[in-house]
């Protein structure tokens, strides 16, 4: 192989992102961040959970709430972790514009995921006059739901950033194990963003 | 030489079938993950399910919907994998702690 570990299909390994040991330690090192994530999201959702009723006579979660914007966001993202795996299928096949087709398609999802958060969290303020000081509820609730979408906004960032970097390198033993990372924490996302419509918008439903 | 060759197609075609059959289970869990999606959504929206019963249910979808997502979409149930699974699972149990720890500090 060429000293720049450029891939072709004769000397392509099997798994190009963990072919190499910085390609394993990077893989090691996204899943104990991601085990992090998990606490950090764990002790904002018990907060909410313990301040969800404490609304200081402002808004309650059932009035607010709209399923239907919810619904589209949870397809948006749901389908954006599909994206995301087919990326990873071309990865593996070698396929480099396939990949990064599929990963500006992920970004663009991400984009419209976040754009209705923009819009679900202006239309609560401007309508109901729900914010972050309206109630503890209120904090509880931006805190969550913002800290999610700060998330997919870095996801979005670290992507873009990836493919603008990589557009004209190709797919490498150097760059295949950035891309990989990128996938499971945009997989990881989704994971805190079915707990939250489950936790937050279906359970604030029911009361 | 011209044997090694073909040799190394033969396993890269394997390879790449291997590769479209665990495309295919990717697709498995996808179209079950809306499926839970669809349940959960529709069983609030139309409350057809008592309250008591309604918010378990909706909690073990989301549980299992997870799963589906961390062994298929991130591949924990690939070789290799029991690392990863250590560390995220270590993660998972300070969570539950961290979640059991402020219900207690609220509700007891």
């Amino acid at each position: 192989m060429s000293h720049d570990h450029s891939l072709n299909p004769e000397t392509m390994p099997q798994d190009p992102e963990k072919a190499t040991l910085e390609g394993k330690n990077k893989f090691m090192g996204l899943w104990f961040f991601l085990g992090g994530e998990a606490v950090l999201f764990a002790s904002l959702f018990g907060t909410y959970l313990a301040l969800r009723n404490s609304t200081a006579d402002g808004p309650a979660s059932d009035e607010i709430f709209g399923l239907g914007l919810v619904f589209v966001m949870t397809m948006l993202l749901l389908t954006s972790s599909l994206t995301s795996v087919y990326a990873m299928y071309h990865m593996k096949n070698n396929d480099y514009s396939k990949m990064v087709l599929w990963l500006g398609i992920t970004a663009l999802l991400g984009v419209g995921f976040l754009a209705c958060e923009i819009y679900e969290f202006a239309h609560y303020i401007t309508e109901y006059g729900f914010t972050f000081r309206s109630s503890a509820f209120g904090s509880a609730f931006y805190t969550l739901v913002g800290f999610h979408g700060g998330h997919v906004l870095f996801g979005l960032c670290w992507v873009i950033s990836l493919l603008i970097r990589n557009a004209k390198r190709g797919l490498n033993l150097y760059n295949a194990p950035k891309f990989n990372t990128f996938s499971l924490y945009w997989h990881f996302i989704d994971v805190i963003w079915v707990f939250i419509f489950t936790v937050v918008y279906l359970m604030g439903k029911v009361g | 030489m011209p044997e090694n060759t073909s040799t190394n197609s033969t396993v890269k075609a394997y390879q790449k079938k291997k590769n479209k059959d665990e495309m295919k289970k990717q697709l498995i869990a996808f179209a079950s993950m809306i499926a839970f999606t669809l349940i959960a959504f529709g069983i609030v929206a139309t409350e057809s399910v008592d309250k008591m019963f309604l918010i378990p249910i909706i909690v073990i979808m989301a549980v299992v919907q997870v799963g589906f997502q961390f062994y298929y979409f991130m591949h924990m149930k690939d070789k290799g994998h029991a690392m990863p699974a250590t560390l995220i699972y270590g993660g998972v149990w300070a969570a539950l702690l961290t979640l059991g720890g402020l219900g207690l500090i609220t509700w007891w």
